[in-house]
């Protein structure tokens, strides 16, 4: 079911598998928009326009509905680079042979979610000063004797939990994911290898279960990209404009 | 299949939360080359594209305006020009007709002028004849009566001098008698 990963499994040191993929989905991405984009023909053809509907997906459909105004321009790269890196890297895992969503690996979750951490941050100071924190902590029109109670909860809900959350929501899930289908693949395997016919026929049923959680996991493949980005811009959204929040 | 279940029981060990450092290096550096490309390529494409579609149709729309706005100006020319050449028809047709009317006025007058003309010279002709003709008649009818007279008589009235003033008397008392029938 596996490609043989180039060096051991899990390697602490060496390149993966994961790797390679992770690189080829860069160059699948890029290749792809770059080619769509190139042309740039006023009535586009079926590539440039699934490559506009692509992007017009995430500019439209995410950037300028959660960030408006007239500066989301600026941080579309950034959404749409998120919402096809995961999402090329997730469907890894619904494609037969490769089976191996990059973020089922904690590493990867991690770096994205850092990086929109002190993406959003650095927004915010830059809109706002260091005020910014004191926006972002001291909610307005609440009673001053409930302050010493909220403001923790804010210091820790927006500044601690929010980056943690971000990065394990997309592991989590697609670990799950993995795990669902590998247990299901193998639970096949032992069910087909019984003696007992009978034994033997029930493993139809798991495999249609299997084939009913792929198609689950694939759909939430696509889902935990779309709520990666939308939280994304959610969150620039509240630092541009934390003095309104 | 079985080796991998041996290898994730061997691995059980390890914390899923942690991270493999390498990973996350090649995420890091996957990501943020691809951040470039888009950031480079595919944004200002994808955008450049956009205004100029934006543009294009606007630009469409408004030539199409500046059209209708040159035919309808158009339009009103021709009809200012029909209407024009409309009123220029009909002066030219009424001058026409005033002209017509004066020509023929013209030559009614000048044919009568004419008539009048060649009454008058014939008038003027028959009475020089006339004249002519009386002067003869006066001679011939005087010798004709003498001569006559003569062989009435049976001599010869020869006293020519003496004939020719009775027959003046005569004739001059038959004009003044036909002068006075006359009036």
């Amino acid at each position: 079911m596996h490609l043989p990963a180039i060096l051991p499994w899990g390697a602490a040191e060496g390149f993966s598998k994961q790797m390679l993929l992770v690189l080829l989905s860069v160059a699948i991405i890029a290749t792809f928009f770059v080619l769509a984009a190139r042309k740039r023909q006023l009535v586009p053809g079926k590539l440039q326009f699934a490559g506009e509907a692509a992007y017009g997906f995430v500019r439209n459909g995410i950037a300028k509905d959660i960030i408006g105004g007239r500066d989301f321009i600026k941080y579309v790269p950034l959404l749409f680079s998120l919402f096809f890196f995961i999402l090329v890297n997730n469907i890894y895992g619904a494609i037969p042979l490769i089976q191996l969503p990059t973020f089922s690996h904690v590493g990867g979750a991690y770096v994205l979610a850092g990086l929109v951490y002190f993406t959003w941050i650095a927004i915010g100071v830059k809109k706002n000063g260091l005020r910014y924190f004191k926006l972002a902590t001291v909610p307005s029109g609440v009673p001053w004797f409930i302050l010493p109670i909220v403001i923790p909860i804010e210091i820790i809900s927006n500044f601690l939990v929010r980056p943690v959350t971000h990065s394990l929501r997309l592991f989590a899930t697609m670990l799950a994911g993995h795990l669902i289908v590998m247990i299901a693949g193998s639970g096949i395997e032992f069910l087909v290898m019984q003696e007992n016919i009978l034994l033997k026929g029930t493993s139809v049923l798991v495999l249609a279960g299997a084939i009913a959680m792929y198609m689950l996991e694939a759909l939430i493949m696509v889902l935990q990209a779309y709520v990666f980005t939308l939280l994304t811009a959610i969150y620039i959204e509240g630092a541009l404009h934390a003095d309104s929040h | 299949m079985n080796q991998l279940i041996i290898s994730a029981a061997t691995e059980g060990e390890v914390n899923p939360l942690m991270p493999n450092l390498w990973e996350m290096g090649v995420v890091l550096v996957g990501f943020l080359i691809l951040l470039f490309i888009v950031v480079k390529f595919v944004v200002p494409m994808f955008e450049k594209t956009f205004a100029e579609r934006a543009e294009a149709i606007e630009g469409g729309i408004a030539k199409a305006e500046k059209a209708q706005a040159e035919a309808s100006a158009a339009l009103e020319e021709y009809k200012q020009q029909l209407t024009d050449a409309r009123t220029e028809a009909n002066r030219i047709r009424e001058e026409a007709r005033a002209e017509g009317a004066q020509i023929l006025a013209d030559l009614k007058e000048k044919a009568a002028a004419e008539s009048a003309r060649i009454t008058a010279q014939a008038h003027a002709q028959i009475e020089s004849e006339r004249q002519a003709a009386v002067v003869s008649l006066r001679s011939e009818v005087g010798t004709l009566a003498t001569t006559l007279a003569g062989r009435i008589v049976g001599e010869s009235l020869n006293d020519d001098d003496r004939s020719a003033r009775v027959v003046d008397r005569f004739l001059a008392d038959l004009e003044t008698q036909s002068a006075g029938a006359a009036k």
